[in-house]
């Protein structure tokens, strides 16, 4: 095995090519770009693909032509760009089109700073395109994390034919760790599913086991419609309600029936804990670190680590709020993840930790929280 | 409440201006305690929005424990590059941290017992190039206190060096051990029997 020190961002590239990703078009932007610059170089040597488009807008369409004719595809941005991108996020997720979205975010809003850390976008992950909707938001919190979870996105993206949004912090992006390559044999990939069916007898969005249809590749012999508006089994234009109905049904269903394969989480010492840390990304990092102080203290404090914040854990929240007097939440925004805490928990029970100056949540901070300063 | 287990991290934190290596620096050092040693190691930075210029930082997070936070809480070494980075860190050091100054480029010094260092003037003597300094700088740095092994850190940095430049850079290297020696050699012999971590050349 291979020891190396890698970059956060670097390791998103590595992670995509691992799962298969030949496919990446975008816009440069910081704190991203080195996923752009790793894949510029890395794409071609593998027959890949890899495109400069002229903004965010056309990144993302790019990605979702390249999806639909059999590609794996990957588009990388920041705040700015993942604004412009939300249109096609929608589009992906009416049409199911498979693909990944990677967003290092920045301090927002607007241009704000390039370079600073911010966890600023979780409700926009969630909700930034309009319309209902389902979506997988992953978050890691290390560099092997990073990688592990880019092939992660892609395996569940090529599974639930969904967009799958992977948010990154700029800490995570920028800093090196340690990483050690693992064997390609010991990487589970994912692809999608495809038909054996005839042509002519093919529904691209009918009914099947595990609610997500087979998708062929356009240019295999098989022909259909791909529309953004509600559509029928064939994919063509419907205003029926007996259609429209079945189809929001699906679409959701297909991601709340397999929470136990998509929720990812890490549960420390919640056994016990009076008080439990709710926390994600690199901000997690900060909450272990004050978990362990306030252990060697003697509080009974819990951690758990989110890896997917959408569709949000309300099931193990819950459970965990049950027997902790508080829930501490720490995030690098105002208070956005808190929000779902306290609709599962209560209120009265969470503290929230925030700051949204472009700078880290030091364990310090947490432990106030932890002791009810 | 602190932690027992900031015992076990070894904080180090290199500043100056963009374009110093500052941020290279510290993935050499990262590099040499990762892959040479097999230790725990993160290393972050930050800078401005500039290409050039503006202030850049790099920290490196030594440990044998998986390191739950990435950042530096307060540094045992701070290696300043310039006044500005030197102001805006010196504060940050623990109470027995170590540091190191280019002296040329640092007028105000806020502790008596920093190691002061013609750095980038010594870089050119040996080298023959400014751009060195970083290396000169990691020369200091692994001479006084050891964090990684000089093996460890001439690799990583011939691992780093562009083709050619080699020779350039274990030239620094060695500059950097020689200046570390010799004020080894000077605090041996004026303060012999003072505890280890007083860096007083003064």
């Amino acid at each position: 095995m291979v020891v190396r020190l890698m970059q956060g961002n670097e390791a998103v590239g590595w992670g995509a090519i691992a799962a298969g990703c030949r496919f990446y078009a975008g816009y440069p932007i910081t704190p991203s770009t080195e996923i752009a610059e790793m894949l510029a170089r890395e794409l071609p040597k593998l027959g890949g693909i890899f495109i400069q488009m002229e903004d965010e807008i056309a990144s993302l369409a790019a990605c979702i032509g390249a999806s639909v004719g059999g590609m794996k595809a990957m588009t990388a941005t920041s705040g700015p760009g993942f604004s412009l991108m939300q249109e096609h996020i929608g589009y992906a997720a009416m049409a199911e089109i498979p693909c990944v979205i990677v967003n290092v975010q920045r301090l927002g809003p607007s241009t704000g700073q390039p370079t600073s850390p911010s966890q600023g976008d979780i409700m926009q992950a969630r909700w930034g395109t309009h319309g209902d909707h389902p979506i997988i938001v992953l978050y890691p919190t290390s560099v092997p994390e990073a990688f592990d979870l880019t092939v992660t996105a892609f395996n569940m993206a090529e599974k639930y034919r969904t967009p799958v949004i992977l948010l990154m912090d700029e800490v995570v992006a920028h800093m090196r760790e340690r990483f050690e390559t693992p064997p390609s044999e010991a990487i589970r990939v994912i692809d999608r599913m495809g038909t054996s069916v005839p042509p002519e007898w093919y529904k691209p969005f009918g009914d099947t086991v595990g609610d997500v249809p087979p998708m062929p590749s356009f240019g295999s012999g098989y022909r259909y419609h791909i529309t953004g508006l509600y559509h029928d089994l064939m994919g063509y234009p419907t205003q029926r309600l007996d259609e429209i109905n079945p189809w929001i049904e699906r679409v959701h269903r297909k991601i709340s029936a397999h929470l136990e394969d998509i929720l990812l989480y890490r549960e420390e010492n919640t056994e016990d804990a009076k008080v439990v840390i709710v926390a994600y990304g690199i901000t997690a990092r900060s909450a272990r670190h004050a978990m362990k102080i306030a252990r060697q203290h003697r509080h009974r404090v819990g951690l758990v680590t989110l890896y997917t914040i959408w569709p949000f854990p309300e099931e193990v929240i819950l459970r965990v709020g049950r027997t902790a007097r508080r829930v501490v939440v720490p995030e690098m925004n105002l208070g956005q993840l808190a929000l779902e805490v306290e609709r599962v928990v209560g209120r009265h029970k969470v503290v929230r930790v925030n700051r949204a100056d472009g700078t880290m949540i030091a364990p310090q901070m947490i432990l106030d929280a932890i002791e009810g300063r | 409440m602190k932690g027992k287990e900031q015992s076990k991290r070894f904080e180090i934190r290199l500043a100056g201006e963009g374009g110093q290596g500052m941020i290279l620096a510290g993935v050499i050092l990262a590099e040499a305690a990762a892959i040479y040693e097999g230790k725990y190691v993160v290393q972050t930075q930050s800078y401005g929005p500039e290409a050039r210029g503006g202030a850049s930082k790099a920290e490196v997070v030594i440990s044998d424990e998986p390191i739950d936070y990435p950042e530096v809480l307060s540094a045992d070494v701070l290696v300043a590059m310039s006044q500005e980075a030197c102001d805006r860190y010196a504060s940050n050091l623990k109470k027995e941290g170590l540091l190191i100054v280019d002296v040329d480029k640092v007028k105000r010094v806020p502790l008596t017992t920093a190691v002061k260092i013609p750095i980038t003037r010594a870089a050119i003597e040996a080298s023959g190039k400014a751009i060195t300094a970083n290396v000169v700088a990691l020369g200091v740095l692994v001479g006084l206190i050891g964090v990684v092994s000089r093996e460890a850190i001439e690799k990583a940095i011939l691992a780093r060096a562009p083709k050619g430049s080699e020779e350039m850079n274990c030239k620094a290297l060695a500059r950097g051990f020689a200046e570390a020696e010799a004020l080894l050699a000077v605090k041996q012999k004026a303060q012999k029997g003072l505890a280890i971590g007083t860096w007083d050349t003064g």
